[in-house]
């Protein structure tokens, strides 16, 4: 390491409560930014979690659906109307609602019901325990094991519970790669059962599940959806859709911007006061250097390295401490709504490089305007 | 005249404008050769300070010249004259402004730091004058840890390790009781003034002009008379 840098790095570290302080501060602003931002994208995921899971290229829907959860019911001759235009593979139905289950011990529970195409199963689970193939058979349906099985008291195969007066027996469990966000359990069964089991309105088609010929006909497909009065999406477009609706239609996008700036203003008071506070303490010294010899920008050098060094380990130590609680929250709770993304680490590192250069504009200005002069007069 | 260190001619300094301004200098000249120990004396506000502050390149003044070593150090430019400050005076300052963060030896080894020396060699070379001002033994303790005397002679230690020519000490006795400085000024006088060396003194305590070579004395801005010593 450069001697002068050396020289600034032990007039940091060697002052262990005021290191101390910028490093809580800024760890302290990291972790809230990265917290709020990663529970952010952990429910803007988990809002996608049907669109992940069934995981079609295509979902054709009515322009007014938003997101997964509340789709709006379409005529049959949308699907037909889909499967015959070029540049479709295949386009399979999709049922997706709301209903209540009776449980053995006569309680009552939410829960949201997929109705896969009865011929293809497009979008079936991957199953832990079961045969998909039973799901045709009387009854029968696939209770997904993710953090809300235990709401439905922990079913195995053969077990039954009641849904709208209709016997429903568990043929299979299913794994979930991404849980839902509204905390109630998911069943998978058939599309006709589906419809038969759950009151419905005139239309039953939830979504139709579209696979294009090749990537190229994805435009086309679109365009031809779109003159029949309805929007067609890939997955990734409908994924943007539900977490605009969430970020920008429901009030979680705000608060998370306002908890986001709340922790940097939060780090930037903490951190640019210490470090000013750690400048002032140090600077007839530093006018003893610039007496010594020291160019002004060599001082400048010092003090922008002690504030980037604390700042980039106080954005480890942030970094790390929010990934340890998110990593212990998963484990008691497999489905909790957060995860690290590179945009929320790119994002608090922004943050941290602004606080970096708020921080040490101070303490430059300050150590420039010093007169060798005046360590002279005392 | 080879061995002048410093000479300056003319020196005008003033601070503020119009009812506010304070003359600190009013056309000084003064000359300092190498191998002596020159005082400069007078009671507070008599422009001592501001004059080895101008000297040092420290202080730019309103008018005059001030040439160190040949070098007309006030045509420098910022940068220059830093590098100048750094590779030919040494200064004392009259609170020694140690680093209470950094190690007896760290503290010495600024100079050779700031020169760019490697930080290993900078501290062993520190150890060695520390081991010259008899302060053997304590390069790992932090300054507060050290007596008045001890903390001057580091900060002599820090002025010396870069083997100036020129060696500014602002009030070095001011901080320390009356033996102390005494002995303080006697180690400086035998053991750092040689025949390539010229220390420059402003102080009041007429207890340690026992070691001066000349006593310049100031007051109102002027010097107003010269003693020569034969220290």
């Amino acid at each position: 390491m450069n001697g002068i840098l050396k020289l600034a790095y032990k007039l940091l570290v060697n002052d262990k409560a005021k290191f101390t302080a910028l490093l809580v501060g800024i760890a302290f602003a990291v972790f809230l930014m990265m917290f709020v931002t990663s529970m952010f994208a952990g429910i803007l995921n988990h809002s996608s979690s049907t669109v992940i899971n069934i995981g079609a290229s295509i979902w054709v829907m009515d322009p007014a659906v938003q997101t997964a959860a509340n789709s709006i019911g379409m005529p049959d001759y949308v699907l037909d109307a889909v499967r015959s235009m070029p540049g479709v593979k295949y386009a399979v139905p999709l049922y997706s609602g709301g209903a209540l289950v009776k449980l053995p011990d006569g309680t009552y529970q939410s829960v949201t019901v997929l109705g896969l195409d009865d011929n293809s199963l497009f979008g079936r689970p991957q199953l832990t325990e079961g045969k998909i193939e039973n799901i045709y058979a009387e009854n029968g349906f696939v209770v997904v094991h993710d953090s809300e099985f235990s709401k439905l008291e922990n079913p195995r195969v053969g077990s039954e519970f009641e849904l709208n007066d209709n016997r429903g027996v568990v043929v299979g469990i299913a794994k979930a790669s991404t849980a839902g966000l509204f905390g109630i359990p998911t069943l998978y069964t058939t599309y006709e059962r589906a419809i038969q089991y759950i009151p419905n309105p005139r239309y039953t088609i939830s979504f139709v599940l579209v696979e294009p010929k090749s990537p190229g006909d994805i435009v086309k497909i679109k365009q031809q959806v779109k003159t029949l009065g309805y929007l067609a999406l890939t997955k990734a477009e409908f994924m943007r859709r539900t977490s605009d609706f969430y970020t920008f239609q429901t009030g979680v996008g705000t608060n998370i911007l306002i908890m986001t700036v709340i922790s940097f203003i939060i780090g930037l008071s903490i951190s640019a006061q210490t470090f000013y506070t750690f400048i002032l303490e140090n600077l007839e010294r530093f006018g003893a250097l610039k007496a010594i010899g020291t160019k002004s920008r060599e001082l400048v050098g010092m003090i922008l390295f002690q504030a980037s060094f604390t700042a980039l380990t106080g954005y480890g130590l942030g970094v790390g401490l929010c990934t340890i609680l998110i990593s212990l929250a998963k484990l008691r709770l497999p489905s909790y709504a957060a995860m690290i993304t590179y945009t929320s680490l790119l994002l608090a590192f922004v943050m941290v490089l602004i606080i970096t250069v708020i921080s040490s504009y101070f303490g430059v200005r300050r150590v420039l305007r010093i007169e060798p002069f005046d360590i002279f007069r005392g | 005249m080879p061995n002048v260190a410093i000479r300056a001619t003319g020196l005008r300094k003033w601070f503020g404008e119009g009812d506010a301004k304070t003359t600190a200098l009013r056309e000084v000249n003064f000359e300092a050769v190498f191998g002596e120990m020159v005082y400069i004396v007078g009671p507070s506000g008599s422009g001592k300070t501001t004059l080895l502050s101008v000297l040092s390149g420290i202080l730019k003044p309103n008018s005059g010249r001030v040439s160190v070593e040949g070098v007309d150090i006030w045509s420098l430019n910022a940068d220059q004259l830093a590098e100048f400050r750094l590779k030919k005076i040494g200064f004392v300052f009259q609170d020694f402004h140690l680093f209470p963060r950094l190690n007896t030896a760290e503290n010495v080894a600024i100079p050779l730091i700031l020169r760019k020396k490697d930080w290993d060699e900078s501290i062993k070379e520190a150890a060695k004058y520390l081991e010259i001002v008899g302060l053997k033994g304590r390069e790992n303790l932090p300054p507060v840890k050290l007596s008045g005397g001890e903390q001057q002679r580091v900060a002599i230690a820090r002025a010396m390790i870069g083997q100036p020519d020129i060696l500014i000490m602002d009030e070095p006795t001011a901080s320390l009781d009356g033996d102390t400085g005494q002995s303080i000024l006697k180690f400086v006088h035998e053991n750092i003034l040689n025949s390539n060396r010229c220390i420059v003194i402003v102080t009041h305590d007429s207890r340690i002009y026992e070691f001066a070579s000349r006593i310049l004395k100031m007051e109102d801005g002027r010097l107003t008379g010269i003693e020569e010593r034969a220290a």
